[in-house]
Formats: C-alpha cells, sequence, structure tokens
C-alpha cells in the first residue's frame, strides 16, 4: 500500500520535471527566434538597398550611405584566428599540467588563480591593452593586439574548460598506459588525448565564441580602421561588435540598420561556429 | 599445531593440494626480496612489516580478507604508487638485487620489466591490434613486421587469437568481459616483461573464463614469473607455488586497520598444514 502511493507520488513529480523542463526549453527557443525576427526585421531596409553588396563589399561610408561589411567580418575572423593560435596551446599546456603534472599543493592555488583571470571585466584587458601592449610595447592598435587581448581573454575559459574535461579520464586507463612502460607523455597522448578530444573541442569553440562576440576590448584596441583587410598583423582593423559599440550612438536609420545587420550576421556566424563544434564533438564520439 | 581435519566440500581448496607434496617447490632464484616492507597512504599506513621472496618463473599468490593491502603490496612491487598523490613506500625491496625505490632508478623502466594486469579489464578505447603494439611501440619497436609477428604472438600465449584474428582493426571494447581480460594479459606479455603481477584478474570473469585464464597462468609460468592477488581460495590452490597470506590487524593506538602478512610457505603448505591458526580459520572459511 504504501510502496503504491510512493510510486505514485513520485510519478507525478517526475511528469512535471518533465513538463517544465520542456516549456523551460521552449521558452529558450521563442525568446532566440523572437530576437532573430525583429533584429532580421531591423536589417531588412539596408539589405533591400545594398542587395548582396551589403556581404561582399568592404566599403563602410555612412556619408555615401554605402554599407559593405565584409572588412569587419573578416577582422572579426582574423583577431579570433589569431587568439586561438595563441590561446589553445597555452590553455592545453596549462590543463595538462594541473591534471598530470603538478604537485597537489600547487595545483588548487593556481585553479583557483586561472579561474580569477576568467573574472577580470574585459574592459579592464581592454584598457590594459592599450596602455602596456599599445603603447609600452608599440603594437600600435592592430589585428594583433586585438588577437592577443583576446587570447589572454579567451585562455582562463577554454584551460578552465578543458582541465574539467581532461579529468573526467579514467584512471584505469592512465594505468593501463603505465603499466605497459609508457612516459607520462606517452600515456597523455595515447589515453588523456583521444577521451577528451570531444571535449576539447568544445572548449575551444566555446573560446571562439567569446573571442568573436567580445565587443568592448576589442574595440579598444583593434584600430578601429574602416575597410582594412590585410594579412598583415600590425595593422588597423575592426571587428562586428567594436564598430556596433562604436558608431552606434551617431547612427542616422539607414546606418542603424546597416549596425544592426552586423549584429544579426554575428549571431548567425556564431550560431554556425556552435553546430560545427556539436558535429566535430558527436563525430568524435562515434568514432572513439 | 593440530591439524584440523580434512573436510569433504569440494570446494575445501586443502583438496585441491593434497596430491602435491609439501616439499615439492622448487627453489629458483629470487626475484623479489622484500624486508620489512610498508606502504602508506598520507598517515595511514595500509600494510607494514612484509617481509617475504618471490621466486624466478613461479606463481606466487596474495590472499587475505579484504582491506588487508593486497592490492597496495602488489602495486608496490612495480611503482604504481608513484602516481597515487600521497603514497609513500618504505623499507627494503630489492627486485634482482636492485633496490626498486633507488634514486636511480627509472619508473617507467621498472613498470617495462614488471607488467601489471588489473582486476577489472581495462582495454584502450582502440583497436585490438593497437592495444597489443601499444607496449612495444612506446617502448622503441616501429617496424611493422616485427609489430604484426609480437601482436600474433601475444595473442596466441594469450589463448586468444583464433578469436580475433579476423577482427584485429575493430574496436577492443567489442570484446566480451573475458575476452577483454585476455587481451589485457597479451597487451602486458607484448612488453616481453620479466614479471606480471595480476590484481585479481578473474574477479569479472565466469567460471568457464576464469578457468581458462588459470590455465593460461599456468603455461605463462614457463616464462615469467607470476604474482596475483585473488580472493579466490580455490583459485590460489589450484595456480600457485607459493601463498602470502596477509590479514588486517586493528592497532589500538590509532585506531587504524592495517595490514600484516601473517604466513608465506609453499602453497601445498599453507593449504594442508598452515602454521599460524589466523591462516588455518581463513582457508577453511571460518574467518573473512
Ligand atoms: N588510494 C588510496 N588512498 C587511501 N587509502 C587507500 C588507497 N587505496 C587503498 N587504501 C586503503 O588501504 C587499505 C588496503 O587496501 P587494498 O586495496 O590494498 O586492500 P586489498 O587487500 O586489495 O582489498 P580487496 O581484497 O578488497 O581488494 C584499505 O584500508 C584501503 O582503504
Ligand atoms: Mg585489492
Amino acid at each position: 500500500m504504501q510502496l503504491f502511493e510512493l510510486r505514485g507520488r513520485s510519478h507525478h513529480a517526475d511528469k512535471a520535471f518533465g513538463w517544465i523542463t520542456i516549456a523551460a526549453a521552449g521558452l529558450v527557443l521563442v525568446i532566440l527566434g523572437l530576437v532573430a525576427a525583429s533584429m532580421t526585421q531591423r536589417a531588412l531596409p539596408v539589405l533591400e538597398k545594398m542587395g548582396p553588396d551589403l556581404f561582399t563589399s568592404s566599403k563602410w561610408s555612412a556619408a555615401e550611405d554605402h554599407y559593405g561589411l565584409l572588412a569587419f567580418l573578416f577582422g572579426t575572423l582574423y583577431t579570433a584566428a589569431i587568439a586561438l593560435v595563441l590561446a589553445v596551446p597555452v590553455s592545453l599546456g596549462v590543463a595538462l599540467f594541473i591534471t598530470q603534472v603538478a604537485p597537489r599543493w600547487l595545483k588548487k592555488p593556481m585553479v583557483y588563480l586561472i579561474d580569477l583571470c576568467a573574472v577580470v571585466p574585459s574592459v579592464v584587458w581592454g584598457l590594459w591593452g592599450v596602455l602596456v601592449l599599445s603603447q609600452h610595447f608599440g603594437l600600435g592598435r592592430s589585428f594583433l593586439t586585438a588577437g592577443i587581448i583576446l587570447a589572454i581573454m579567451i585562455t582562463p575559459i577554454i584551460t578552465s574548460l578543458a582541465r574539467e574535461v581532461i579529468e573526467t579520464t579514467p584512471l584505469t586507463d592512465k594505468e593501463a598506459a603505465l603499466a605497459l612502460g609508457a612516459t607520462r607523455w606517452e600515456m597523455i597522448c595515447a589515453t588523456v588525448l583521444p577521451h577528451s578530444k570531444g571535449g576539447l573541442v568544445g572548449a575551444v569553440m566555446l573560446g571562439l565564441g567569446r573571442a568573436m562576440g567580445e565587443t568592448i576590448a576589442a574595440a579598444l584596441v583593434i584600430g578601429s580602421a574602416l575597410g582594412q583587410i590585410t594579412a598583415n598583423p600590425f595593422a588597423p582593423g575592426n571587428s562586428m561588435p567594436a564598430v556596433i559599440a562604436n558608431e552606434w550612438g551617431e547612427a542616422d536609420d539607414l546606418h542603424k540598420s546597416a549596425l544592426i545587420a552586423l549584429a544579426v550576421t554575428l549571431f548567425a556566424l556564431t550560431i554556425v561556429v556552435n553546430l560545427l563544434a556539436t558535429w566535430i564533438v558527436q563525430r568524435g564520439r562515434r568514432h572513439a | 599445531m593440530a591439524v584440523a581435519q580434512p573436510r569433504p566440500r569440494p570446494s575445501n581448496p586443502r583438496i585441491l593440494v593434497e596430491h602435491r607434496s609439501a616439499a615439492a617447490v622448487e627453489d629458483t632464484p629470487v626475484v623479489f626480496e622484500i624486508g620489512d616492507a610498508a606502504v602508506y597512504y598520507g598517515a595511514f599506513r595500509a600494510v607494514r612489516d612484509v617481509s617475504l621472496q618471490i621466486h624466478e618463473k613461479q606463481i606466487t599468490a596474495f590472499i587475505g580478507p579484504s582491506g588487508c593491502g593486497k592490492t597496495t603490496m602488489l602495486r608496490a612491487l612495480n611503482r604504481m604508487h608513484d602516481t597515487t598523490p600521497g603514497a609513500k613506500v618504505t623499507g627494503k625491496l630489492l627486485y634482482h638485487g636492485v633496490d626498486l625505490y633507488g634514486p636511480q632508478v627509472s619508473a617507467v623502466e621498472v613498470r617495462r620489466r614488471i607488467g601489471m594486469v588489473f582486476q577489472k579489464p581495462n582495454p584502450f578505447p582502440k583497436s585490438i591490434y593497437d592495444n597489443v603494439s601499444f607496449g612495444p611501440r612506446v617502448n622503441g619497436i616501429r617496424d611493422r613486421a616485427k609489430l604484426d609477428e609480437l601482436v600474433e604472438t601475444s595473442l596466441r600465449s594469450a589463448a586468444l587469437w583464433d578469436e580475433v584474428k579476423d577482427r584485429l582493426r575493430t574496436s577492443a571494447l567489442g570484446l566480451s568481459g573475458g575476452q577483454q581480460q585476455r587481451l589485457c594479459i597479451a597487451r602486458t606479455i607484448a612488453v616481453e616483461p620479466e614479471v606480471v603481477l595480476m590484481d585479481e584478474p578473474c574477479s569479472a570473469l565466469d567460471p568457464i573464463a576464469t578457468a581458462r585464464i588459470e590455465e593460461l597462468m599456468r603455461q605463462l609460468k614457463s616464462q615469467f614469473t607470476i604474482v596475483i592477488v585473488t580472493h579466490n581460495m580455490q583459485q590460489a590452490a589450484r595456480v600457485s607455488d607459493r601463498t602470502a597470506f596477509f590479514t588486517a590487524e586493528l592497532d589500538s593506538k590509532n585506531d587504524q586497520r592495517t595490514g600484516i602478512l601473517v604466513e608465506y610457505d609453499a602453497t601445498a603448505k599453507m593449504f594442508s598444514n598452515p602454521a599460524d591458526e589466523r591462516t588455518e580459520n581463513y582457508i577453511t572459511g571460518r574467518f573473512g
């Protein structure tokens, strides 16, 4: 009798919990949809005026009412790429050091320190970039300066996630490798990295998303040059979120529409990156 | 000391050793010379005062109730404790006369010579071939033909070749538990070690798979020195030449249970006429 009552109650609770989660997920989707729809709607005027030129032109001039966002798209991808190239090896190295090499007494303080770096406001990193990298080290405002600042900002995030993923490697796998006469590095390559592959890709993609979306730090150090598409890392440039932050204040109607088009493009880009990441992670899982 | 009546139960391990004479065990050269060894986990002393000699090309069994330090002692023999934070091994542990924990001794080299098979089958999430060739590879063998040959001979020695020869490239995780454990044995002997340590290698297996692995151990004995931890006294009686009986004793000073070595002798003697009452009680099932 008591058993029946118990089962009945937990059954109801399960059902209610199921509905709540579905409702929450639905709500998130609805909000995302509304945001995308209202933004896209406001981006339509500039799309009507510019046509495909909006995406293929790198000329951006409020005076001539000509808006092409290619250079900003380039700037966003280029600085994010620089940031990844710098941040990924450092993050992986630090994560491996903390999890596999560091003595116990050093682990906690290091984890704490890195998590602390992750909460430094981006405007602080941006100003530090201006003062130290641009002025003191003479890097000026450029793709490289922005890339370095973004790298510093995403390193703690990637490190933190990578550390958590790496720590899930089963001890039995690691011991199996060591018991066969593997060195620590061989053990890492044979067990830790293959095991964590998917999660590591996810961590890097999250860092990438963060780097692409970062506004204020990039705006401070990238140089705000218009129409710049060049592989020269020392050249000043611009990125999508930085342009929006810089120009929104004094923009008229079509200009505003163009800035919103930038935002929608950035939004789409981050969604693509995330889908790609999910796909890579799942593919990695299937092959493991 | 009174000799207890042999019991008629077929499960009585004593029956299994009756056909052997107590003096039959050969005095082959000493591989491990252990004197007053103790292992600590932090401040906790898990096992103490262990003194015994392990002989070449024989099977030595460690038996005793749960928590008495069998695994702990076994892992001290190939420096597996090096990877456990806080673990410490003290006392004399000589391997062919060389101090295993000496400053010049490399743990990697120790583990290459002294392999280990774990309680739970732990193949890498890789192909069968890659599992077996992992050890030889990290030990510097790159030659394809030599690797192929090693994989085949190791799988044959582990009595697994016929079952897997057509699926060497498929994942090792697709094998049954018993096959996985034989794969782990094959992987261990592919390194051509001198000693194979086995920690309850059959505890996850059914009686048929267990019988196969016991048969395997008897064959491998001609090439390797084997130390096996087992909870199954029939198994110890069936396969081993010498048996060490451990038990845990409560230390009244600090209220800790520390493992000690009670008795070590030829298996036939241990199971027919043990010197210590605690051994007697344990093997006849009156304790533990
Ligand atoms: N990594 C560890 N850290 C702290 N204590 C440990 C650790 N491993 C084992 N111990 C303790 O050491 C003692 C001996 O453990 P051990 O695993 O050697 O026992 P065992 O004889 O192998 O037991 P079982 O038959 O259950 O496998 C136990 O009290 C156990 O709790
Ligand atoms: Mg054990």
